[in-house]
């Protein structure tokens, strides 16, 4: 009879310690995929091509090891980032903040298009108005000899 | 108006050989601290001589100091080395080293060998001071003035040049004030 108890007890309690061990699985995960999204937007100052994610150079196994930390005592991904740029600067975030010393940066390029917009509009606006333009073909009509000469060629009648 | 034509095209293509000259001469490797003219991050490490005492730049409140980061297995180190053995021999700044993840043993025998300029040197075994101070390469150096305020980072190894022309004169122009 004891034994039956037990295993009917270790029954009962088998479900709600699957489900501690599984929720525990599942927040491990979503901590890792967490960290993983950080560290592909955080630069490894050693290797400046790779993210923290992707390298191995030891500074960013220990930049990882301290987000990682950060990370577990509750901080956001805001304050972790702020906490590495303090030390590294604006450098080590692989999207730079906009601000007045990156406005360039982020606008510049905009800038540049409508810069292009613009002489392409205007140059446009100038050809259609203007007729100055080389294509289409000379402002002056063609003095009488020459349109005598064209006369000539087109009734096919022989030069002389 | 038509000599704007040709000058506009060439003064913005100048302007580009120009940026582009710049970037030639700049280091992509070398980023700037954001810690320069910030106080410095606090610390309590053991020393390299004597694990059982602490060091921490509370210590040198009141210094002009500089903390170089060091480490046995790093190459540049060794470039650098006779420059601060040189500098200690002077005694015109103390130098503190911070033994950047090596072991005691392999700090202690690489100072046998290669002398030791170093007022002190602590141990950061696992590299958090390092994190702390934005160190991402060995060798770096940090000039401390008196109110414990970090003003200048030498990132890589301390050449003749940069002691000559920017760490010492620096260095005394923060021990007049």
């Amino acid at each position: 009879m004891g034994k039956r108890r037990l295993s009917r007890s270790i029954r009962i309690l088998a479900v709600p310690l699957l489900a501690i061990v599984f929720a525990q699985a599942q927040a491990l995960t979503a901590l890792d995929v967490r960290l993983k999204n950080l560290e592909e937007e955080l630069r490894c100052l050693v290797c400046q091509n790779q993210t923290l994610a992707d390298s191995t150079a030891p500074l960013a196994q220990d930049l990882r090891r301290e987000v990682r930390e950060q990370a577990e005592l509750g901080k956001s991904d805001a304050e972790i980032k702020q906490y590495l740029v303090a030390r590294y600067g604006d450098f080590v975030l692989y999207k730079p903040p906009v601000k007045p010393t990156t406005w360039l940066l982020w606008f510049g390029p905009f800038a540049f298009l409508l810069g292009g917009a613009l002489i392409w509009f205007v140059v446009l606006r100038r050809r259609g108005r203007g007729g100055q333009s080389a294509d289409e073909g000379p402002a002056t009509p063609p003095s009488g000899g020459q349109a005598a000469r064209a006369r000539a060629l087109l009734d096919g009648s022989p030069e002389k | 108006m038509k000599a704007l034509r040709y000058i506009l095209p060439l003064a913005l293509f100048l302007v580009l050989v120009g940026f582009l000259w710049v970037g030639l001469a700049r280091d992509p490797r070398e980023v700037p601290s954001p810690l320069v003219n910030q106080p410095a991050p606090a610390f309590s490490l053991a020393r390299l001589d004597d694990p059982a005492k602490k060091l921490g730049p509370s210590d040198f409140k009141g210094q002009v100091w500089l903390l170089n980061v060091w480490a046995s297995w790093c190459v540049s180190c060794r470039v650098e080395h006779p420059l601060l053995v040189q500098l200690a021999k002077a005694n015109i700044v103390p130098v503190i080293g911070l033994n950047y993840k090596d072991t005691t043993e392999l700090g202690r025998a690489w100072l046998a060998d290669n002398g030791d300029p170093y007022k002190l040197s602590v141990v950061d075994a696992d590299g958090r001071v390092g994190i702390d101070w934005g160190v991402y390469g060995v060798p770096e150096t940090f000039v401390v003035d008196k109110n414990g305020v970090i003003r200048y980072k030498q990132i890589g190894p301390i050449t003749a040049e940069a002691l000559q022309k920017t760490i010492l004169p620096l260095v005394r122009e923060l021990q007049k004030s």
